[in-house]
């Protein structure tokens, strides 16, 4: 009989359509498997209250490979990245700060703050651009495994040499800090202003159960200015529609392109056929056959639940054991019946079309982390707020509004576990955080959804809530991630690959594992 | 939001054009009335009075305060006498330019600094262990420039300074009418010009005496494309348009060095030590590799080009300030980048930077030119910078 499809892809997360669209493009026949009965995975829009669409989970589009958008012709089929002009940072003293897109009006606002930061804020950038530019071919590169012995592994880390050398001693010491500084340290160097140290370290700790103090959290401040490189191609932004419209870009391409997309159709288990993957069985039974199975489900669930620990070699179901997940951050998203208004910067404006963040200091994101890391929730949490229908009105009814707040911390692992009650209290400590800042939060709010970890896990598979897949941090990164010498999204089962982002280059609604991943298929001649 | 400037209370009025452009976050006039022209002529035939409080300003006092100036900029600052302004450019450690402005002297440990670009975090970084009291006083200090032949004339009457003893490049305290400001010999004109420091709470009272006081002599408020075009023909470079500072360049070729920008006359390497020293000790001892030239386009040849194209010379009246590609022998030898019609000389000239073997005035070259959406390459010369170098400058 001959085998119906090509490749199975379990999962219709944004890298799974992703990596179905680049095998569909090269001809391949191809099934997307799904278990929700809609696609998108943590990138999914939904009508959780009647008339207000929610982003449920991943919420802003700012590392979205510039060439995926080009190779699927992604707004061709729908995708529009709409600008996130600012990030204002209310403070508890009234005051505010905020950063502009306009290069002039962030001037004469950091300087308001301090005029020594004004000024070392554009030659931070620049400098974060030149790292990022320097770093950024990694994240498009199968990664080269310094270990090995393969002549190709080698002719990759030359290249990478050179290129690293090519940084001059200024930046290369710059990168020696990046990797091994705490975001707070590093950003000690530059800054005095309190509120824009803070503002600039979350993104060093975002998904990730650290502090800003942590060591190693400098570097992914680096990862978030990637997003920024390509600042020309206006990557950067809030999809309109939500990040449910980036998925249905991409499986709207993948469908162009021939592939096949199930929803509702829940995969128990990888079918293996004299070790080698041969298809999947789905929870009702069915068995679907493939030449090649790719997994876009974190790196535990697809090893240790879809195919088994007795399957694989001890050492790397061990390593799996203990790659890193700890969920650390939750969502309240909210239907609101008028735009929320900041004591300092009350009613409408531009402000409320940008990012708002709540992180007055790097003591009160330091302080948040340290009750996650003894099993609390954050009583003063760091939020990082959106205000889609301000951006793009078909979100909510006109007048009314939807707000997406990001939360961090909400540990995985909080002391008795989640329950209903804890939830709950974790989102009124969300909504008396904010309505600090925003005094009319709490009369307008209509409805209002709170998500944990364990709720990320329950709805979208992704163990312990691990936003990325797991943790983004350094030990997990590159040819170490999920597993040292199987970085390069194959696996010790043969004909089974891996495609979430619990492989290099890891989250963010990137779609470069998906693609990655597609193209290593490609080239074992699938 | 944009600034505006101390005067904005005066100059918004005047603006017929609503013309306004960015300077250094505030908002100026590119040109009051509707075209430039006569704003330009004022500068050569009368006087204008342009609004350059954007500038950025900064106060150094203390004992320290000369060798912490010494330190960062290429002139000899210690040296410098009392009421002296130095034009001086400032580099990076690998003597590269990051900005351009003055330090003018105005007692034995108080020196004002004025620039470009904002400075005050490479001042206090470059100050560390220096006894000195650095202050940024570009929003409370509004500055004026009154430039033209009848300048003198007409600020002279408003205080009883006596300036034909200001000299060009000094600086004095005066009393304009019942308001104290510095006075100094200065512009971006190369004409016979001043410029006028005052506090910003008395800057409409003494843009007024000057309105007032100047009008029999035909003052005239001036944009910034009259300006552009009476510095192209004095030719001073204008940072990110002629030169790009070392902090903003994404690659070291887009850094330059003083040398390669004709300022090797700035660059005292006698001095014990200033940022950029040991590079700029290494550079000398070479020619540079570029030299920022004037160029003159060959009427003849610009003439047949558009004839060719059965058209009449088109020539630019505002400056230009993209990079254009200047040939030798078939081949690219550098870039201009800026140029405009001088309406004083009858010449089109552009400010140029050239590979140093062709950057010798007589030098022919080609300047790309677009005629009828066609490149085309006009004869070009090097000649020797200023354009235009009146008496009266200096007088």
């Amino acid at each position: 009989m001959r085998t119906p499809y090509d490749a199975i892809i379990i999962g219709g997360g944004h890298n799974g359509l992703t990596c179905a669209a680049y095998l569909a493009r090269a001809g391949r026949r191809v099934l997307v498997l799904e278990r929700r009965e809609c696609v998108g995975g943590a990138a999914v829009s939904e009508q959780v209250f009647p008339g207000f669409t929610f982003s449920v989970f991943s919420y802003v589009v700012s590392l979205l490979r510039p060439e995926i958008i080009r190779d699927l012709d992604l707004p061709r089929h729908g995708l529009h990245i709409l600008p996130l002009e600012s990030t204002l940072t209310p403070l508890p003293n009234g005051d505010y700060l905020a950063q502009w897109d306009d290069h002039d009006q962030n001037r004469h606002e950091l300087a308001r703050h301090s005029l020594r930061d004004a000024e070392a804020y554009d030659e931070f950038g620049r400098l974060m651009h030149q790292m990022s530019r320097a770093v950024k071919p990694l994240l498009g590169l199968i990664p080269p495994d310094p270990a090995s012995l393969n002549p190709r592994d080698w002719f990759e880390l030359a290249r990478l040499g050179s290129h690293l050398r090519g940084l001059g001693a200024t930046r290369f010491h710059a990168l020696h800090k990046l990797l091994t500084m705490s975001s707070a340290d590093y950003l000690d160097e530059w800054f005095e202003t309190e509120a824009l140290k803070a503002t600039k370290s979350a993104s060093g700790i975002i998904g990730t159960l650290a502090g800003p103090r942590s060591p190693g959290t400098a570097y992914v401040l680096l990862h978030h200015y990637m997003g920024e490189i390509d600042g020309v191609f206006r990557a950067w932004g809030f999809a309109k529609g939500g990040n449910g419209s980036v998925s249905g870009a991409i499986a709207g391409a993948a469908r162009s392109f021939g592939a096949e997309i199930r929803t509702g159709a829940a995969v128990a288990h990888v079918l293996l056929d004299r070790g080698r993957a041969a298809g999947v069985v789905l929870e009702g039974g069915e068995e679907i056959r493939a030449k090649r199975v790719v997994s876009g489900a974190d790196p535990r669930r697809t090893f240790l639940e879809l195919v088994g620990a007795d399957h694989l070699p001890a050492e790397f179901a061990q390593a799996l054991e203990r790659f890193r997940f700890r969920g650390a951050s939750g969502k309240v998203n909210l239907a609101l019946g008028e735009l929320p208004s900041f004591t300092c910067l009350p009613g409408n404006g531009p402000h409320l079309r940008g990012a708002i963040s709540i992180s007055p200091s790097v003591d009160y994101l330091e302080r948040a982390f340290d009750e996650a890391k003894y099993g609390e929730f954050s009583t003063r949490p760091y939020l990082d707020i959106v205000i889609p229908s301000a951006i793009d009105p078909g979100m909510a009814p006109p007048g009314k509004h939807v707000m997406s707040i990001f939360v961090q911390y909400a540990p995985y692992h909080l002391n008795g576990g989640w329950t209903d009650a804890r939830r709950e209290a974790f989102g009124d400590a969300v909504i008396d955080t904010l309505a600090q800042y925003a005094p009319n939060l709490k009369s307008a709010i209509l409805h209002r959804q709170v998500i944990t970890p364990a709720d990320i896990e329950r709805t979208v598979g992704l163990t312990e809530g691990s936003i990325f897949q797991g943790e983004l941090t350094l030990q997990q990164m590159f040819w170490l991630r999920p597993v040292p010498g199987w970085a390069k999204y194959r696996t010790p089962i043969r004909r089974l690959y891996q495609c979430g982002a619990g492989t290099h280059p890891g989250g963010g609604v990137m779609g470069a594992s998906g693609r990655n991943a597609a193209l290593a298929m490609l080239e074992d001649g699938a | 939001m944009l600034k505006t400037t101390p005067f904005h209370g005066r100059t918004a009025p005047l603006c017929a054009s609503h013309a306004w452009r960015r300077w250094a976050g505030y908002v100026v006039a590119s040109s009051y009335e509707l075209t430039h022209e006569r704003e330009y002529h004022a500068i050569r035939s009368a006087a204008a009075l342009f609004d350059i409080s954007p500038l950025h300003k900064y106060r150094v006092r203390g004992r320290d305060a000369a060798r912490l100036l010494d330190r960062v900029v290429t002139r000899d600052v210690a040296r410098a006498a009392l009421g002296q302004v130095l034009y001086t450019p400032w580099c990076d450690a690998a003597g590269k330019v990051l900005d351009d402005g003055t330090v003018a002297r105005l007692d034995e440990t108080s020196f004002r600094m004025t620039a470009a670009e904002p400075g005050l975090r490479w001042l206090q970084d470059n100050a560390l262990g220096l006894a000195v009291a650095i202050e940024d006083v570009s929003e409370s200090t509004a500055a004026l420039a009154l430039q033209g032949p009848a300048s003198r004339a007409i600020l002279q009457q408003l205080t009883d300074t006596d300036l034909a003893d200001l000299k060009y490049f000094r600086i004095t305290a005066a009393r304009l009418r019942e308001f104290w400001v510095t006075i100094s010999r200065t512009g971006y004109t190369g004409d016979l010009g001043y410029e006028i420091w005052v506090e910003a709470r008395h800057a409409e009272a003494v843009w007024d005496a000057l309105a007032t006081g100047g009008a029999p002599y035909g003052i005239t408020p001036a944009g910034m494309l009259a300006l552009d075009v009476a510095r192209i023909e004095a030719g001073l470079m204008l940072i990110d348009v002629d030169y790009v500072p070392a902090r903003k360049a994404l690659l070291e070729a887009q850094t330059s060095s003083p040398f390669e920008l004709d300022l090797a006359w700035t660059v005292n390497l006698a001095k014990e030590q200033f940022v950029g020293k040991r590079a700029l000790v290494r550079e000398a001892q070479r020619a540079p590799q570029w030299q920022f030239v004037g160029l003159e386009i060959d009427w003849d040849a610009l003439e047949r080009l558009y004839a060719e194209a059965g058209l009449a010379p088109q020539l630019p009246g505002v400056a230009w300030r993209t990079s254009t590609p200047a040939y030798a022998d078939g081949k690219q030898v550098g870039y201009a980048t800026s140029g405009c019609w001088s309406p004083l000389l009858k010449k089109y000239i552009a400010l140029a930077h050239l590979r140093s073997p062709w950057a010798a005035p007589g030098t022919l070259l080609e300047l790309e030119v677009t005629i009828e959406h066609r490149r085309r390459r006009a004869a070009a010369r090097v000649v020797k910078k200023p354009f235009f170098n009146p008496e009266r400058k200096r007088a």
